[in-house]
């Protein structure tokens, strides 16, 4: 987790555009300053950044299923719930699946796991639309090849 | 058939966005009269797509509203929404 680039996800452990699904691990830093605030004494990953990691799960399993046509913007989330305590380096396993493909829209539904324990989930909308900047999508790319996004999983 | 669109369509609507039932008529426009924004429409196409199990080309309609080759009343007046999603399940069904 590279929290300072609000970049979450570290690896790509498994896609599968056949069921749609995705499989990442997301490792939270032993350190960081939002520990310091959230909480002195009791650090905790904040509910927002953990939705925000079920987000970016989500996104790369979109852009995956759009073979990189349409970036995913996160719209809607529903039926959050953070379900137990995510500490300073603990690896969460993050889980997403697509629910619905609509007319430039997309639904998720995301998991977070430290070992077997669930940790949080969400039903996620994403609004998808063409790449606004073409910087956006080499910028993607970079990500993609830097967290092992499987580009071969796109070709049939 | 088109009353029980509506009657699904509307009942939807009124879930999704907190709207009551009975203001919601096959005369409404979703977006002037009900106020119903581009994310709430998200909610309610979603629910619609899973309903009727189609998926309304929203892209498309949106596009041809912009280029001026539609009305949104053709697309979001309540009746021609019904319509237009009896016309997506035809279609669904016929080339089953």
């Amino acid at each position: 987790m590279q929290l300072d680039y609000f970049q979450l996800i570290d690896r790509i452990v498994e896609l599968n555009l056949d069921d749609k699904t995705i499989i990442v691990e997301a490792q939270v830093p032993q350190a960081h300053t939002i520990f310091e605030g959230h909480f002195p004494g009791f650090p905790i990953m904040p509910g927002v950044l953990l939705t925000e990691a079920m987000a970016q799960s989500s996104g790369w399993l979109l852009l995956g299923v759009t073979k990189f046509e349409r970036m995913p913007f996160l719209a809607m989330v529903k039926e959050a719930k953070m379900r137990g305590f995510v500490s300073p380096g603990q690896l969460l396993t993050i889980e997403a699946k697509i629910e619905h493909e609509g007319s430039g829209f997309a639904v998720t539904s995301a998991k977070a796991r430290v070992g077997k324990e669930l940790k949080c989930s969400a039903t996620l909308t994403f609004r998808q639309i063409p790449f606004p900047d073409p910087s956006l999508r080499v910028h993607m790319d970079a990500k993609a090849n830097e967290i092992g996004f499987p580009l071969q999983a796109m070709t049939p | 058939m088109m009353s029980s669109t509506f009657d699904q369509i509307a009942t939807i609507i009124a879930e999704t966005c907190d709207i009551p039932r009975d203001t919601i008529t096959p005369e409404s426009h979703a977006i002037d009269d009900l106020g119903i924004d581009s994310l709430d429409f998200l909610d309610i196409a979603f629910a619609i797509d899973k309903a009727f199990g189609i998926k309304m080309p929203l892209e498309k309609w949106t596009q041809e509203v912009n280029d001026g080759k539609a009305t949104t009343e053709q697309y979001f007046v309540l009746k021609n929404l019904a319509a237009r999603i009896d016309e997506l399940v035809a279609a669904k069904s016929a080339g089953a």
